[in-house]
Parts: structure tokens; C-alpha cells; sequence
């Protein structure tokens, strides 16, 4: 415990801007047919470092086959709430869910980069007790404690009841139990984030573990089987308040991302694949005025064209290949909106200013399942632009190329070693780093990118940037 | 300190002083004030959010000097019922020290029942029973001064004191937490929330176990 609040704790959005810059990142390494243990990696970002893009410690687990995915701080901004007294909290621990396994790791980071060490293990088996959820996936602190979105339910194949959102103590991780109190027409599950002082959380959907542990389902995307709503809740009441389907052809909706200043009630929702037409999409969610949400299509993003004998076996039948937007991310300042492309490889950015009336801005290519972009450092980038973390001052943008193992070998056949890059974002540019491109250990592919003191993706506040 | 426990002044000042120290306590809720303003870009919304903190408080009050007032009139144990007070008074105040954790249900109130938030942080903190050794002390000295007079005539006397009592920590409460928050929204910013906050829990644990103990002593 600290006597002062974290100093990576700020109450708006604006102070988290003009806080130091970030000199670590920390990024998931997974070993996708599961040989090696899964690991941590701590990656020196800071461009004085003479280990600059360079990985300079490592944290192996004890376990193979966890699978990771996403993670997320013990604390974050939100602390800052008096309504729930966490203020004294440190910004300490990372946790670090197995989707695969449904084992959670938490990462003790204090004491500089290389003396990350595993603090505590949970294993499956108290998840399963604990919480009747399996396969835990997105990571939020928040005012009861640590958020953790499930994406399976019990059971050996996690389809013996809904998937949800457990609970867990935020300084000694017992996990508490589930979260929902009443989840209305909610089935499925993928991210949520919410607006604190607003007091309402937004969650979205991918699929049951069928339909995604051994590979994508064609059948199954080409029927609209994977997730297509998201759904608003009375975030301390815990009660779903109301759903919003997309569409049955909006398939996966993906990641939630609301403004960051609490004062704007909108967000964005990425939507992977249109199985009418293989496009991509971007959601944009609000509230209106008589409190009630709504959501418009407001971005749209064409497939490519292209030669049969180029593309995998999944793709042949369509000659195209879609977009596929797994991942988006908002700067702080909540005016770019970062689209990853895995399948086509590139990189959008859209000024979101206006967030009804999105504006393609800048765009970066960087592999893709026919173009495949090599990266302007000459290194070979496999895979397509993934998961994607902005820094806090909005300047940098990095990626990793991996989507979820099984996933990966059916659009990209040949393999997807693991990438780190970066681009940096100037007045109106938006480009690559040739000199930032992280060389992994072998055999491992690279997954989410947490960044030192609080990203994009990671914190919420609870006070306006005004 | 121990003239503060046994002179009426004294004691007033207590009541006084015990209110300032909540109102500045960003635990207590001034932040929400802020908060309030900011969100919904209207300064006024800073004064009705300080007016529901108040209230939430002032209710606490209510709630625990009531019983302790009535059963202050009809007892006869005075002294007893000034010890037992001050007992419980330390071992929340113990409690508090030992466990160091923070009940999870405060974050099922919404974030706009301010008045609830505020009346249910001064019950579970003891912001509201630290001040019971101070106002049984009252009521002492007063009888000390007064000779014995009629329970009927007690229970008006000590309901006078609970509302005095309570009115005049909370209005301390609100000059202070009120000046805060106004400094922070017009000139002081953001960034001296987290320039300022302290960890108070540990000195009001101690606060706690000191004014119970005072209470006691000055029973005995």
C-alpha cells in the first residue's frame, strides 16, 4: 500500500496525456501448439536505450497450454473513485488469464524491468468453483475489485450455462464470484468497459469455445452462429439493461472502446466480419438523450480481390480477402480510432472527432495474407496488424501480428513468428519505426501489449479532461 | 487534550474540529463535488453534490447520537453507558487498523445517490461514532453543572445536543470539504487530487482509538 496515490494514477484523461512517457512494454508470448510454456516479455521502448526494441527479461511460466490473450493491471485510474476507497492501491500486479486453460497468472512488476516475477497462480479448477465460467479473457479494475470477462461456461467444452463476468479481490486475487446479478438475453461474451461515473458497462460477443478452440467455424460464420449484439448494463446494479443486435451478418463484435473522458456517452465496437459481403465494420454506440443506447454503422471497409491460388483453403471459394478488424483501439484524447486489419494487413487510423461521421485519416501496410508487406526495417512480417496499444500521449502506436492459435494457421498457413512493431503518429503523419522491430524467442507468437503506467486500453477515468 | 474532553468548550471545539478534519478527508467525499461540476459543466452542480454529502452525513449523525441520547435520559447509568461508547468507539478504531479493507458494497450504490453513499461512508468509517465520546462528555458536564433534573427534561436537553451536535460537525464538515472542492474546481485543477490525498486511514484508525479512549478516561 502506498500513503499517496499511485503517480500513474491521473483523474482525467488530459493528466494521463502529459505524464511521463512510457520506457516498457510488456507483451504476451504464447506458444500456439502449446511445446513451451507461455511467457511475459518486457520490452525496452525507450529510444535513448541502447536496448531499445530489444526484450530484456523474460517471464517463463511452470505451465504449457495456457494460451494467452488478453491482460490487465490490479489497479488503474479508476482507483481515483472516493466512492470505493481503493485510492492507496498500487499499480502493481499484472494478471494474466489463460484462455485456454482458464489458469490466471499475477505478475509482480515491481522493482524495475527485469525483476518481474510470478506473485500468485490460480488454477482452473478454483475458476470453475468459484465462478461456474471458463476460459477467462478481458481484464478491467474497477470499483468492485478486478473485472474478468469469461468467454466459456462450465463443463469440459464450456457450454454448460452462459459465459459472464467473475469478480476478484483487487489486493489478495481470491476470486469472489460472478458478477451478473441479472444478465437478460446475454449468451455469449468477449470484452466490456464501462463509463464510471455514468455507472454503465458495454459487453460484446464472440462465440461459444466450439466455435473457436479448434479453428473457425465456416458453417457457423456463414449461418451468423458467432456473436452479433452488445448489450448495456446498470453497471453497480449488475443488471443487463438492454441489447442492441447489430445484425445477423455483423459477425463477432468485437472490442468495446467508450470514450475515455466520462463526460462523452459514445463508444466504438468493432465488428470482424459482414458474412454478406466480407466487410469489416465499426460500431458507434451511444446514449441519447433520453437515456437510452443506440448504435449506427459508421465505418465500413471493403475486402481486397484476389487470385484463389493465393489464398488459404478457408478464402479459395470467395477470391477475396476480407479485412477481418480484430482489434481497435482509441487514443486518449479520443480522437483517433486505430483499426487493425489482420487479414488484409494494414493499419487505419480514423480522426473520430466527429464519432458519428468518422474520417479515414492515415493508414499503414504491414504483412497481410496477399499483400504481405515486408516491414521497412527488411524483416519479414507474418501475419496481419493485431492487437493494437496507443501510448498514453497518443504518439505511438504498437502491434503485434498473432490472432488466437488455430486461428492463425487457417489464414495464415505458413506460420505467424512473432512481431512487435511501431508506428509514431506526427501532424498528419502516421508511419513506421524501421528501427523498432522486436525479435522474439523461437517458436513463440507475440499477443497483447500492456505499456509502463497505463495505455490506452487499460485505465478509466473517473473526473472529465475539462 | 484532555481539557477538550471535559470542558464544555472544549468539547464544542471537538465537535468543530471533528468536522473540518471529515469535510477535508477526500474519503469523505469533496472529490464528487468536483466530480459533479466537471460532469455535467455546471459549477452549481459542485454545491448540490456538497449539499447531498452533507445530508448523507448528517443523517449518520442523527442515526447514531439518537439512541445514545435517549439512552443517555432514561439510564441511570451514565457512566457505563460513556464507557461502553468509548469501548466500542476503540474498537472500531482496532478494527479498522487491523483489517485495513474496505467494504466491497459500498460499490453497489450508483454513483448519483450521493445522500446514500455519504450517510453509509460515515456509518461504516465511524465518522458518526467517533463523535459519541464527545457528545456523551456534553451531556456530562452539563449535568455536572446542572444538578439532576427530570427525565423529560433530559430528553429535550439531549436532543437539543444531538442536534447541535450534528448541525455544527456538519456545517464544519461542509465549510471544509466545500472549500476544497471550490479550490480544486476553479483554481487548484485536477492534478491536486492526487497531489493531496493522503492516506488518512491509518491516523483515522488512530483518530478513532483516541477519541474512545479520551471518552473512557474521562468517564472513569
Amino acid at each position: 500500500m502506498n500513503l499517496r496515490p499511485d503517480p500513474t494514477f491521473h483523474p482525467s484523461p488530459r493528466l494521463a496525456m502529459e505524464a511521463p512517457v512510457e520506457t516498457l512494454a510488456y507483451t504476451l508470448m504464447l506458444s500456439p501448439d502449446g511445446s513451451q510454456p507461455d511467457g511475459l516479455a518486457v520490452v525496452n521502448v525507450d529510444p535513448d536505450s541502447a536496448d531499445f526494441g530489444k526484450i530484456v527479461h523474460q517471464v517463463i511460466m511452470p505451465n504449457k497450454g495456457d494460451e494467452f490473450h488478453h491482460f490487465g493491471w490490479n489497479a488503474c485510474s479508476s482507483a481515483l473513485s472516493p466512492l470505493s476507497g481503493h485510492a492507496f492501491l498500487e499499480r502493481r500486479y499484472l494478471i494474466i488469464p489463460g484462455i485456454r486453460s482458464s489458469r490466471i497468472y499475477i505478475i509482480d512488476i515491481k522493482g524495475g524491468p527485469t525483476a518481474a516475477k510470478i506473485h500468485k497462480i490460480i488454477e482452473p479448477e478454483e475458476v470453475f468453483a468459484k465462478t461456474g465460467y471458463s476460459r477467462p479473457h478481458t481484464i478491467h479494475c474497477g470499483p468492485e475489485g478486478i473485472y474478468v470477462s469469461t468467454l466459456g461456461g462450465g463443463g469440459p467444452d464450456g457450454t454448460d450455462g452462459p459465459p459472464g463476468i467473475f469478480i476478484m479481490d483487487c489486493e489478495t486475487f481470491d476470486i469472489i464470484g460472478k458478477w451478473e446479478i441479472d444478465r437478460g438475453v446475454q449468451d455469449k461474451h468477449y470484452d466490456f468497459w464501462w463509463n464510471l461515473p455514468r455507472d454503465y458497462m458495454v459487453s460484446s460477443e464472440w462465440g461459444l469455445p466450439p466455435q473457436f478452440e479448434n479453428g473457425i467455424v465456416a458453417e457457423d460464420l456463414m449461418a451468423g452462429k458467432y456473436g452479433h449484439s452488445i448489450h448495456f448494463w446498470d453497471l453497480s446494479g449488475r443488471k443487463n439493461i438492454q441489447t442492441i443486435d447489430l445484425g445477423e451478418n455483423h459477425q463477432m463484435a468485437l472490442e468495446i472502446r467508450p470514450a475515455h473522458d466520462p463526460v462523452k456517452e459514445y463508444g466504438f465496437c468493432g465488428v470482424v466480419i459482414d458474412n454478406t459481403n466480407l466487410e469489416g465494420a465499426i460500431f458507434t454506440w451511444w446514449r441519447d438523450k433520453d437515456g437510452v443506447f443506440q448504435a449506427k454503422k459508421t465505418i465500413t471497409i471493403p475486402p481486397e480481390a484476389a487470385d484463389p491460388d493465393d489464398l488459404p483453403e478457408l478464402l479459395k471459394g470467395f477470391s477475396a480477402v476480407p479485412p477481418l478488424v480484430t482489434d481497435i483501439d482509441l487514443s486518449l484524447d479520443d480522437k483517433y480510432l486505430y483499426v487493425a486489419c489482420w487479414g488484409t494487413g494494414e493499419m487505419r487510423q480514423y480522426d473520430v472527432s466527429d464519432p458519428m461521421n468518422p474520417v479515414f485519416a492515415g493508414s499503414v501496410h504491414c504483412g497481410g495474407i496477399t499483400r504481405k508487406t515486408a516491414h521497412p526495417s527488411g524483416a519479414d512480417y507474418k501475419g496481419g496488424p493485431q492487437m493494437v496499444e496507443i501510448s498514453r500521449d497518443g504518439k505511438r502506436v504498437y502491434w503485434t501480428n498473432s490472432l488466437y492459435s488455430t486461428w492463425d494457421d487457417q489464414f495464415y498457413p505458413d506460420g505467424v513468428p512473432a512481431a512487435m512493431v511501431k508506428a509514431d503518429v506526427g501532424e498528419g503523419t502516421f508511419a513506421l519505426d524501421p528501427k523498432f522491430f522486436v525479435e522474439f524467442p523461437d517458436g513463440y507468437r507475440s499477443h497483447q501489449i500492456r505499456l509502463e503506467g497505463g495505455d490506452c486500453s487499460t485505465d478509466s477515468f473517473c473526473y472529465p479532461s475539462a | 487534550m484532555g481539557d477538550l474532553m471535559t470542558t464544555t468548550a472544549g468539547l464544542w471545539l471537538a465537535v468543530v474540529f471533528s468536522g473540518l478534519y471529515h469535510g477535508l478527508n477526500p474519503g469523505m467525499g469533496w472529490p464528487l463535488a468536483v466530480s459533479s461540476a466537471l460532469m455535467q459543466r455546471n459549477p452549481r452542480a459542485l454545491y448540490s453534490a456538497l449539499l447531498a454529502l452533507a445530508t448523507g452525513h448528517f443523517l449518520a449523525m442523527l442515526v447514531i447520537l439518537l439512541p445514545f441520547s435517549l439512552m443517555n435520559a432514561l439510564l441511570a447509568y451514565e457512566r457505563p453507558l460513556r464507557i461502553g461508547a468509548g469501548i466500542v468507539v476503540i474498537a472500531l478504531g482496532l478494527w479498522l487498523l487491523i483489517t485495513r479493507r474496505h467494504p466491497r458494497f459500498l460499490a453497489r450504490i450508483p454513483p448519483s445517490r450521493l445522500v446514500l453513499w455519504s450517510f453509509v461512508v460515515a456509518i461504516v468509517h465511524g465518522a458518526a461514532l467517533m463523535l459519541v465520546p464527545i457528545y456523551l462528555g456534553l451531556c456530562q458536564v452539563d449535568d455536572l453543572e446542572g444538578g439532576h433534573q427530570a427525565a423529560s427534561t433530559l430528553m429535550g436537553r439531549n436532543l437539543m445536543f444531538t442536534l447541535g451536535v450534528a448541525v455544527l460537525h456538519t456545517g464544519a464538515m461542509l465549510v471544509a470539504g466545500g472549500a476544497v472542492a471550490i479550490a480544486v474546481h476553479r483554481w487548484l485543477g485536477l492534478k491536486f487530487l492526487t497531489k493531496s490525498w493522503f492516506d488518512l486511514e491509518l491516523l483515522w484508525a488512530l483518530s478513532l482509538v483516541l477519541v474512545g479512549a479520551i471518552g473512557v478516561y474521562a468517564a472513569w
